[in-house]
């Protein structure tokens, strides 16, 4: 591979929970919600990374760290070699930027577009002040807008078309990586087609690196190079797409694919494809995270003992203790359900 | 083929607002066939929501049920009085919504709240309340009933949540249940989970279901038949794979084209050009013609009804062997 753009290593973000009296009174020790947790992540220039996981798996949350919204409690983050701090001058700031998943609440009602744009185009100094005009029409037109939105406040647009006034004002920092995070979702069908469209034209066209973080696996396995997922503050696997798909070797991986409506109705299964409900991050499982809703765990191995990502090929790696080898019969797992 | 226990003809909702009349569904007719789900599909705005409240008087304080008749097993809800479709509603038809936590009440335990339909209308006894209570957890997937009796609906898992809905919506044995996204706000496994919990149900308890959804491969999964709504019109309508397999409506084509499936990857997905109509001023013609890539000129003038194709299908586009040709060259969906 060649030379990453953004390394992660060992990443963790941890929150504290707020104790109540009692917790005090008790000598508790403090609650910890372990977010991200020990996170390893190359992304190469130029590639589109999907990473992928449920609500609460800490997808999120290494998105905001990389950006540098969130200060990791461990770890670090390098670009092109550099070390990368949360708190990070201008320059650097402007070369990492992200859209969100809610353009309704990600722009300011009160700014039209072309004071938004020149905003960012005057602080980061992009342009002299003479050119501000002509590139934020440059930006519409990249994103598919025409100049007339250019004097439009965000109430005035659809949802599609906010989110490619967000995506305007990423690019127009230039930045070399775009970190996306589930900018579709909120979108309609019809609509989410053409963000996901504009996001690959944008790759080929400016060569930018997409890190996109979505739950969707169709829209994954149409826009990205490569797929992290991630259960629970860690990744489980990694791999280049088409090989994720047709063949993941991790029984979370294979449970949330099989998890997928699809829309050839003969492609159901009648039993659940992953039972149980994810654990809380507050109170992590002990040994392989994923043990307690895994079809194939193992006693004791499988609560005791953590798998580390591995692999015989360094682009498809795997966090299970039978990923590779052979494979225990599959049983259906005793469900403990907690509550969040 | 079974008969209807549901027959909605040419609904009608409107909401008079201040720029005007708004059509949100404007002359929708399809069937649920006993023991059957049927799947209602269409984007915002669509109609599908206001339809399905409409089925049960649900609708918002501002609109209007505006005309057409439902016919639920012979009697005209739409006619019905208040008390008529309050005895209706929870008894016969049932109804889920898309936010568990909305839909249930904060400070009552979940077990009192699955009993209190079996308590209050159909005057069990406390005890028996509870035990019917605590089988229809059991039947609904909640492990360890007993304790989870006691629980409050935030200490609960959104899945749990609406595994508890779910049970509620069961208390009273309806034979037809309304569903309105409700996994939308659930996470993939999760959706999973309660769609296969939803479809035993029905083919279990024979129940007849009413799923809108705007996530067409959802559809595809748990319903039998589907109705896809366009500016408050039911566009097509028929058993749900020969209507994905192919499409006899350019909307409902253009929609599957524009989905990322997770069986077929396309260089660029589909979309579809301009944005829905207006309600309050929609097109004349075919509502879809403006946005349609196989319009013709007599798209433009006239009604468009839905016309049986046989085969329980129904289309209301006037060329719809364009349609066919399309599909022909480039299939929609994965493998026949």
């Amino acid at each position: 591979m060649a030379e990453p753009l953004l390394e992660v290593k060992g990443l963790a973000k941890h929150f504290p929970l707020r104790r109540s009296l009692v917790d005090v009174g008790r000598h508790d020790r403090r609650a910890v919600l372990r977010a991200v947790d020990g996170v390893d992540l190359e992304i190469a220039p130029g590639e589109v990374l999907g990473l992928v996981g449920e609500s609460g798996c800490g997808k999120s949350t290494l998105g905001r760290c990389i950006v540098g919204l969130y200060e990791p409690t461990e770890g670090e983050l390098r670009f092109e070699g550099m070390p990368l701090a949360a708190n990070r001058e201008r320059a650097l700031r402007r070369r990492i930027q992200i859209v969100f998943q809610d353009p309704y609440a990600s722009l300011n009602p009160r700014m039209t577009v072309r004071q938004a744009l020149r905003e960012l185009l005057k602080f980061h100094e992009m342009v002299p002040d003479d050119g501000i005009d002509a590139r934020s029409r440059e930006l519409l037109d990249l994103v598919g807008l025409g100049p007339r939105a250019l004097d439009a406040h965000p109430r005035q647009f659809s949802g599609g078309q906010r989110q490619r006034v967000s995506i305007a004002k990423a690019l127009a920092l230039q930045p070399d990586l775009l970190v996306a995070d589930e900018p579709v979702s909120a979108l309609d069908v019809s609509v989410q087609a053409n963000v996901l469209n504009l996001l690959e034209d944008l790759r080929v066209r400016l060569g930018l690196t997409i890190l996109l973080i979505a739950h969707n696996m169709a829209v994954v396995r149409h826009v990205c190079d490569r797929v992290a997922v991630m259960y629970l503050g860690r990744i489980v696997e990694t791999a280049p797409t088409a090989e994720l798909f047709e063949n993941p070797r991790h029984p979370y991986t294979q449970g949330l694919l099989r998890a997928v409506p699809r829309l050839a109705a003969h492609r159901r299964t009648k039993a659940a494809a992953v039972v149980g409900d994810p654990p809380s991050p507050i109170n992590v499982p002990t040994g392989c995270r994923f043990h307690p809703r895994c079809p194939i765990a193992q006693e004791p191995l499988c609560s005791t003992e953590d798998p580390m990502l591995a692999g015989p090929r360094a682009e498809h790696q795997a966090a299970c203790h039978f990923a590779w080898g052979e494979r225990p019969q599959s049983h259906t797992p005793e469900v403990a359900v907690e509550g969040r | 083929m079974n008969e209807p226990i549901l027959k909605v003809r040419d609904l009608h909702v409107e909401f008079p607002l201040a720029r005007g009349l708004v059509r949100a569904v404007d002359g929708a007719s399809f069937d649920v066939i006993r023991g059957e789900a049927l799947g209602l599909v269409g984007e915002s705005g669509s109609g599908k929501t206001m339809a399905l409240r409409a089925l049960v008087g649900l609708l918002p304080r501002q609109a209007n049920l505006a005309g057409g008749e439902i016919l639920f097993e012979g009697v005209d809800l739409a006619r019905a009085s208040t008390d008529n479709l309050r005895e209706i509603r929870g008894r016969q038809v049932a109804m889920i919504f898309q936010e568990p936590l909305t839909a249930l009440n904060p400070v009552m335990r979940v077990g009192d709240q699955i009993a209190e339909g079996p308590l209050v209308r159909l005057g069990y006894h406390r005890r028996r309340a509870r035990e019917r209570a605590l089988e229809l957890m059991g039947h609904v997937g909640i492990p360890d009933p007993v304790r989870r009796y006691q629980a409050y609906p935030h200490e609960l898992s959104g899945g749990m949540q609406q595994r508890v809905v779910i049970a509620i919506a069961l208390s009273l044995e309806p034979k037809l249940i309304l569903c309105d996204e409700p996994t939308t706000a659930l996470d993939v496994t999760i959706q999973d989970q309660i769609l296969k919990l939803l479809e035993s149900l029905r083919s279990e308890l024979h129940m007849s279901v009413v799923f809108v959804s705007h996530d067409l491969a959802v559809v595809a999964q748990t319903c039998q038949t589907v109705a896809v709504m366009y500016a408050g019109q039911v566009v097509e309508t028929g058993p749900i794979e020969a209507v994905f397999q192919e499409p006899r409506h350019p909307y409902t084509l253009s929609l599957l084209r524009s989905v990322p499936d997770f069986d077929v990857v396309r260089e660029t997905l589909a979309t579809i050009p301009g944005s829905p109509p207006d309600l309050a001023a929609p097109p004349a013609g075919c509502r879809f013609h403006p946005r349609c890539p196989f319009v013709q000129p007599d798209c433009t003038t006239g009604d468009f009804p839905l016309r049986p194709l046989g085969g329980d299908r129904a289309t209301a586009c006037i060329h719809s062997e364009l349609a066919v040709d399309d599909v022909r060259r480039e299939p929609v969906i994965a493998g026949g």
